[in-house]
């Protein structure tokens, strides 16, 4: 799985050394990620590790794999400000040995990272909040359901901390991979409520997902439309014009900006107007 | 003598020149069987085997619709071995892991075999260089012009049927040994210069049969004629490995980008997970824009039998049924029609089924920067397969897609130049894979189409350059010094020559 993890589409992938790894299997996990770093010819356009909590033994040893100079950030469970501002100075010490920044993208799954939260997404080098569904239901003794209704909070407040820090709001993984229609269900939720992305535990999930968080064909297509015609307006000195019979201000034309910038994200070609 | 794709070829033969050729032949037709008064009963196998007065160099013939449970050419093989006659050709329509062939073989009672798919022992032991004279591949299509030509002349064929009536009619449809149309079987009944139907259900009457009782010399009832477990597949499942998935969403999002998901089409793909992956992705894309297709055709699956019974498709257009549902749809769905080998891939058939597919989704084992594709051996020269209907497909279809992960037990499916051409890269226009996806430059129509793409196109060198870096370039192995056959193409030419491997 480790050898083809770059050709699924993924944003980026997550190598987990937490809780998917038995106890006893820790140094071997990192011996077999350190190999595939070292040995791939190829590998995911964004390499994730997300290391065990800062208050256990591997914690160190994780972060050892940074040395390979092939990851580009750190996962941190159970992000508190405490434990992510630490993070964050032993990671300036590396960036300074190694020369290359490292992403940080706390784990949200305590109820007490709810109150730290603005604090944490502040840190330096944080690109991204995780929310993590699982641990947080289970941290607040609730219980997880289909319809995520028990998330719309949490994913609300995750979401405009991250808009207004300009960071990523990345949703809770959707946990029964054979349930296509329940995953994008829970997707859209997530994108409705501000989420810009969403985590994949299986590869088939990927698609789904994207079809989610990635602009539409059509969206594109109308960005550009709007954009171009804003082009020619502002020669006119038009602040203010219509397309198609719609009247464009500039909260229209920055949602346009915003779609476009995303497709240039996503990769995601413009497509041509149909003659 | 070379051919036009600078293959080595024996002398004498009829080199490929190109897949349209035969538009140039005249379609040569020997006269058909002259019908018989009356298909005699015989008691036994053997009586039956001694009253066709067989004989060194004479040919027979079999069809493999009872696939890895065929009793009745190992039937025929122990009298053979048990008369112990010399230089026959064997003429099946494919060879599968459990005929026993291969001491006939050794022991030169077999000496020239021709058929259209093979694996196993009986290959191995041609690998082995075994055979005295040559093996003859065909494609499916390609033997049914070859039988109606003359070109493959059959003295007696042993044709397995499934149930029989008192007048010597056959069908596959049902009966203990079940096994759905009798496709490849047609050619044979209708030329060969004698034919016995050997059965083991006998009815008074059939009211429909593929096989009619006017060119059936003699019909045979035994106890069995086939292992029911080893005719019919369990129902086939959709792959869930997630490469196999990925190639295949990618097939179907590159198929709706080309616009040929739309109402009135026709496909075919294979019966493996990753076909029928593909086919459930496309299916997807039916329901979701309310697409109805005209026909779906080949080896036909239960999923296919599904997607008819939901009316996605108004037909199924069956050589070979797969799996228990595909034989119960035969059977009863006058919408799942049995048609011959002819009538799917003869080159010279007006409007053969796939003549008319829009697309067909393929495997290969190996495929080279020519697009020329490898379904025949192994990258160690072993017989592992063989056209079957991979080059009469892959030439009647708009599209031609090769669906395949870039390594297969570590061993790159694209190569410089592939060991064996089953068929010509001019008739095979996309490779998906896992990491990317290669259009034949020849089709600047679908290059122009997917120049917006989503999709990761890449040139077929990139995609070899990249499994050079994963796999790393494999050491060649050269082929083996002695030729034991030839590959002929559907219309008769020789595509390629077959040497002995050198694994032996």
């Amino acid at each position: 799985m480790m050898q083809t993890a770059d050709v699924f589409g993924a944003d980026s992938v997550i190598f987990d050394l937490e809780d998917s790894v038995h106890i006893n299997e820790k140094a071997s996990a990192r011996n077999l990620i350190k190999d595939y770093l070292l040995g791939h010819p190829v590998l995911p356009s964004k390499v994730i590790l997300r290391v065990n909590a800062p208050d256990t033994a591997d914690y160190s040893f994780d972060l050892q794999l940074l040395d390979t100079l092939k990851i580009d950030g750190i996962m941190l469970p159970k992000a508190s400000e405490k434990s992510t501002k630490a993070l964050a100075e032993m990671l300036k010490r590396k960036e300074e040995s190694l020369g290359r920044q490292f992403d940080i993208i706390p784990i949200i799954e305590l109820a007490s990272s709810f109150l730290e939260l603005k604090n944490i997404a502040s840190v330096k080098g944080v690109t991204g909040l995780l929310l993590g569904g699982e641990d947080f239901c289970s941290d607040m003794e609730i219980k997880r359901t289909r319809e995520g209704k028990e998330l719309w909070f949490p994913r609300a407040e995750l979401a405009i901390v991250s808009r207004a820090l300009g960071i990523d709001a990345i949703d809770t993984p959707f946990a029964d991979v054979n349930d296509d229609e329940g995953l994008t269900q829970d997707a859209l939720m997530a994108s409705s409520l501000g989420m810009t992305a969403k985590a994949a535990i299986h590869p088939r999930q990927i698609p789904l997902i994207h079809a989610v968080f990635s602009p539409s064909n059509d969206q594109i297509l109308w960005a550009k439309n709007v954009l171009d015609a804003e082009k020619k307006a502002s020669k006119n000195g038009l602040g203010v014009f219509s397309l198609d019979g719609k009247m464009i201000d500039q909260p229209i034309i920055k949602r346009a900006r915003t779609i476009m910038q995303k497709a240039q994200r996503y990769e995601v070609g413009v497509p041509e107007n149909e003659e | 003598m070379k051919n036009s794709l600078n293959r080595e070829i024996p002398d004498g033969l009829k080199p490929f020149q190109s897949s349209s050729d035969f538009r140039h032949q005249e379609r040569r037709l020997i006269p058909e069987k002259s019908p018989v008064d009356q298909s005699l009963f015989y008691p036994s196998l053997e009586a039956a085997f001694l009253a066709m007065d067989i004989k060194p160099g004479m040919t027979l013939s079999f069809h493999h619709h009872l696939r890895s449970g065929d009793q009745v050419i190992n039937q025929v093989g122990e009298l053979i071995s048990k008369y112990d006659i010399k230089g026959l050709t064997l003429a099946p329509s494919s060879i599968f892991p459990e005929y026993r062939l291969s001491d006939l073989i050794i022991r030169q009672n077999i000496t020239q075999i021709v058929t259209s798919y093979l694996n196993g022992p009986v290959a191995d032991t041609i690998a082995k260089g075994h055979l005295a004279g040559e093996l003859i591949m065909q494609t499916h299509g390609g033997r049914a012009r070859a039988i109606e030509s003359g070109e493959l002349a059959i003295d007696v064929a042993f044709l397995a049927c499934p149930v029989v009536d008192k007048s010597g009619n056959g069908s596959g449809a049902y009966g203990k040994s079940a096994c759905g149309t009798l496709g490849y079987a047609c050619s044979d009944w209708r030329y060969a210069k004698k034919v016995i139907l050997v059965s083991d259900t006998l009815v008074d009457k059939l009211d429909s049969y593929q096989l009619d009782h006017s060119h059936v010399d003699g019909v045979v009832m035994v106890d069995s004629i086939g292992d029911p477990a080893g005719i019919v597949a369990g129902t086939t499942k959709i792959t869930r490995d997630p490469i196999g998935l990925k190639i295949a969403e990618d097939t179907a999002t590159l198929l709706t980008e080309l616009g040929v998901i739309r109402n009135g089409f026709s496909m075919q793909t294979g019966a493996g997970g990753t076909s029928l992956a593909v086919a459930d992705a496309v299916k997807k894309v039916m329901l979701k824009n309310q697409v109805k297709g005209k026909f779906a055709s080949g080896g036909i699956t239960g999923y296919y039998v599904d997607m008819l019974n939901q009316g996605l498709f108004e037909h199924l257009y069956d050589v070979q049924c797969f799996d228990l549902e595909a034989v119960e749809s035969y059977h009863k769905n006058k919408n799942h029609i049995g048609i011959s080998a002819s009538e799917y891939g003869n080159p010279f058939e007006n409007k053969s089924a796939v003549d008319r597919l829009d697309f067909v989704i393929l495997g290969a084992t190996e495929i080279d920067l020519d697009f020329n594709v490898n379904v025949t051996t192994d990258a160690f020269g072993k017989i592992i397969g063989g056209s079957g209907g991979h080059a009469d497909t892959a030439h009647g279809a708009k599209i031609t897609i090769i669906t395949s992960t870039l390594t297969k037990a570590r061993i790159p499916i694209i190569r410089e130049k592939v060991r064996t051409i089953t068929t010509p890269g001019s008739d095979v226009d996309i490779l998906v894979t896992e990491r990317g996806i290669a259009i034949n430059p020849l089709r600047t129509d679908l290059l122009e189409k997917l120049s917006h793409s989503r999709l990761k196109i890449m040139t077929i060198r990139e995609l070899l350059d990249l499994t050079y870096a994963i796999a790393g370039k494999p050491k060649e192995i050269p082929s083996g010094k002695k030729r034991i056959g030839y590959l002929e193409y559907r219309d008769g030419s020789v595509i390629d020559s077959l040497y002995d491997s050198p694994l032996y």
